[in-house]
């Protein structure tokens, strides 16, 4: 079996006096001394990150990160835009699948705030498709036409979408870890400025730095030995056309349900199983559409169970979402976000997430998308 | 003591509203106008510049008393946007002002405390015995990018400060200063417009520097919030100087006079110098005034200063003077601004 036996997370938000290996550093550090691990112990490590390369010509990070660990050992890279972390997760995984007794540092990080919006923004449609990027079309443009489809397809408003950000702006105001802590409204997500109709400023995660970090093993002596430890029970990865005109269904994400079927199927347990999910919301949009392909919510019907907000921590529902306060409020450094999204759900099963611990929840589901679907990762652990 | 003995101010003539830049961006107005509490700005003319506006501002100042121009032995012009890169303007204002060769002159530049760093100079050479009088202005055409969010805020304006021993109508009566290396907003050599980093430009830079250059110098005269009467802070948007002054301890009774940002807009060098203008007119003899100006890159200067009887010769009206005002169109503007 694989476990996952600590997580350590920076602060997510605009982070100007530290840089990128920073923030590495300290989630490094910070994993390092939760599980009371020395780094000479450590067999490989996996590093999510998207943007270094683009905006900081920052490249060769693994053997930034051997310095700083001061080890010789196998490190690797993973760039899929926004599910760099999800991705560099899956790989460990395998990994571990392959080696025995090992342990394995699995890092995500990202820093954005240090670039002026416009070379962020080009940095992350580099994500997207050549033709898409020379239409002007950003991820906000990208999203914004599945809003649209969906909401005009299944006869919603932009007030269903509201919900989305309202429930998880309550859960960030919960997460001393989180970007944003303020609680909002429904009036204060419609009345905020349009970024791509109908998606608004409320509507849209936002641009972050941070790093978080997870360690996993396959050496039963050291799961043994620490005091708080979860299963992978699954972890796939799933793939689609980088280009929205190249799917067949634009209110969907395909690889979402690719990836969500098969790790179900791998973890041998049922939808209603999971008690806490972390899913991909970095437009509202994304997370009613993330419940519909996750198979939590029938197709079409999204839109309308959000606003029962039985997914809100604090109203009773059997499977509460992005109690980090997801991408929308926790923040989103891209590469580090599947990473905390693994992170929240070990907290949640090892009952260390503290005012918004969730009760009595065995299986949790980590959701990372990278760019508008072109790659999703779906994690099930289990305590 | 050293201190203020006149002072002069010049705001062009031409404003442009908020929303009518905001109506060309599709911009929602009213989100703009409540994001920087600002509802118009300055905009000199197409035949203005800083020194031009110097001139103004520096003439008003030295027409308030009967100076004897040999004895300004100090002319500082600082701004942002001086005509020149090499070669002062100081020099060509003192010229047009009649003041005789024998004078030290410099231009300075530090971001929007470009003046206020020249008054502490001037301050020390007066104290030195090395003149009897230094004129100090700060002076601006701001100029922002289009589409920029500075768009909306540079302005332009002008304020002129007489320092002296004697007749003062205001004395100096400490400073302190606080800077470092924190790039927030900058304009390189051949570059038209200035850059700045967002909201970096906020908590590490505005309220870091002012906070730590106004902390020092309460620590420094033992003075607080509660003492001053007024309270001037340098004023890139219509926020910023309310919440720093919150954050310090100063009630918005004690700021509000100085708020001209929310109708002239942000006129850089002269921006905090032009909110003192305003709290001078309705200063009164004794009162302490606490002025605190803030330039990127990063630094902030602060000053108590205190009031005296002589103010009331050479009061000068501040609001009556900027209602002399004449809205301009959005090409205007451009035209006015030489961007097109």
């Amino acid at each position: 079996m694989n476990y996952i036996t600590g997580y350590y997370t920076t602060r997510f938000g605009e982070l100007w006096d530290k840089s990128l290996f920073d923030l590495v550093e300290e989630a490094l550090r910070g994993v390092l001394k939760q599980n009371n691990l020395e780094s000479s112990q450590i067999d490989a490590v996996f590093f999510g990150n998207m943007l270094a390369g683009v905006l900081e010509n920052n490249l060769h990070s693994t053997s930034k990160i051997a310095e700083i660990l001061k080890i010789n050992v196998p490190i690797f890279r993973s760039e899929a835009a926004c599910a760099s972390g999800g991705v560099a997760f899956n790989l460990a995984k395998t990994y571990l699948d392959a080696n025995p007794n090992q342990n394995i540092l699995v890092i995500g990080a990202e820093k954005m705030t240090d670039y002026s919006p416009e070379e962020t923004i080009t940095g992350l449609s580099a994500a997207a498709s050549g033709e898409e990027q020379e239409a002007g079309l950003t991820f906000s443009g990208l999203y914004a036409m599945m809003a649209n489809l969906y909401i005009e397809k299944y006869h919603y408003t932009e007030e269903n979408l509201a919900y989305v950000s309202v429930k998880n702006h309550y859960h960030g105001s919960l997460n001393e870890k989180a970007h944003f802590r303020r609680k909002i409204s429904i009036e204060n997500v419609l009345q905020s400025p349009y970024v791509a109709y109908p998606l608004k400023v409320l509507d849209s995660s936002p641009i972050s730095d941070g790093a978080s970090a997870v360690v996993l093993t396959n050496n039963q002596d050291i799961a043994k030995k620490q005091k708080h430890t979860v299963t992978i029970l699954a972890s796939e990865v799933a793939t689609d056309t980088i280009s929205l005109k190249g799917r067949k269904n634009l209110e969907e994400i395909l690889a979402t349900k690719n990836a969500a079927d098969k790790a179900f199927k791998k973890a041998k347990i049922n939808r209603e199983d999971i008690g806490v999910a972390e899913v991909h919301d970095c437009f509202s949009i994304a997370e009613i559409l993330a419940m519909e392909n996750l198979g939590f919510w029938k197709k079409g019907q999204g839109g309308e169970r959000i606003k029962e907000l039985s997914t809100m921590y604090g109203n009773n529902g059997d499977l509460i979402v992005n109690t980090s306060g997801g991408l929308k409020a926790a923040g989103h450094p891209v590469g580090a976000t599947g990473i905390k999204q693994i992170g929240e759900i070990f907290l949640q099963l090892t009952k260390q997430a503290e005012k918004r611990q969730v009760r009595n929840v065995k299986y949790g589901l980590a959701h990372n998308v990278g760019g508008s679907g072109g790659t999703a990762v779906v994690t099930i652990l289990g305590i | 003591m050293v201190g203020i003995v006149s002072y002069g101010f010049y705001v062009p003539k031409y404003r442009i509203k908020t929303e009518v830049i905001a109506n060309v961006w599709g911009k929602n107005p009213e989100d703009v106008k409540k994001s920087l509490l600002i509802a118009e700005k300055t905009v000199a003319g197409i035949d203005e510049d800083s020194l031009t506006m110097a001139f103004e501002s520096a003439s008003s100042a030295l027409s308030s008393v009967d100076v004897d121009r040999s004895k300004i032995k100090i002319v500082l012009f600082g701004s942002e946007t001086h005509p020149y890169a090499v070669n002062p303007a100081s020099t060509i204002l003192a010229e047009f002002l009649g003041i005789e060769k024998n004078y030290l002159a410099y231009d300075t530049e530090f971001a929007c405390k470009a003046a206020t760093g020249a008054l502490i100079s001037a301050q020390g050479l007066i104290k030195s015995g090395y003149s009897d009088f230094a004129l100090i202005t700060g002076s601006d055409k701001g100029m922002g990018k289009t589409h920029d969010v500075l768009e909306y805020t540079a302005a332009s304006g002008s304020v002129s400060i007489l320092l002296g021993k004697d007749d003062l109508i205001s004395e100096i009566l400490d400073f302190e200063s606080f800077s470092s290396d924190t790039p927030d907003f900058w304009r390189r050599e051949g570059i038209r417009y200035p850059s700045h980093g967002g909201r970096f430009t906020g908590k590490p830079s505005y309220f870091y520097h002012i906070d730590g250059s106004s902390k020092s110098l309460f620590k420094k005269t033992g003075l607080s919030p509660k003492d001053f009467a007024f309270a001037v802070f340098h004023m890139p948007n219509g926020k910023f100087p309310i919440q720093v002054a919150s954050s310090l301890g100063f009630s918005s009774a004690q700021i509000k006079d100085s708020l001209v940002v929310n109708y002239l807009g942000n006129s850089y060098t002269a921006s905090a110098l032009m909110g003192l203008m305003a709290v001078l007119e309705k200063a009164k003899t004794g009162d302490l005034i606490f002025l605190c100006a803030y330039g990127s890159g990063a630094g902030a200067d602060s000053f108590v200063l205190r009031v005296t009887r002589n103010l009331e010769k050479r009061r000068k009206e501040f609001v009556k003077a900027i209602k002399d005002k004449k809205y301009i169109n959005y090409p205007t503007y451009l035209k006015y601004m030489e961007i097109i």
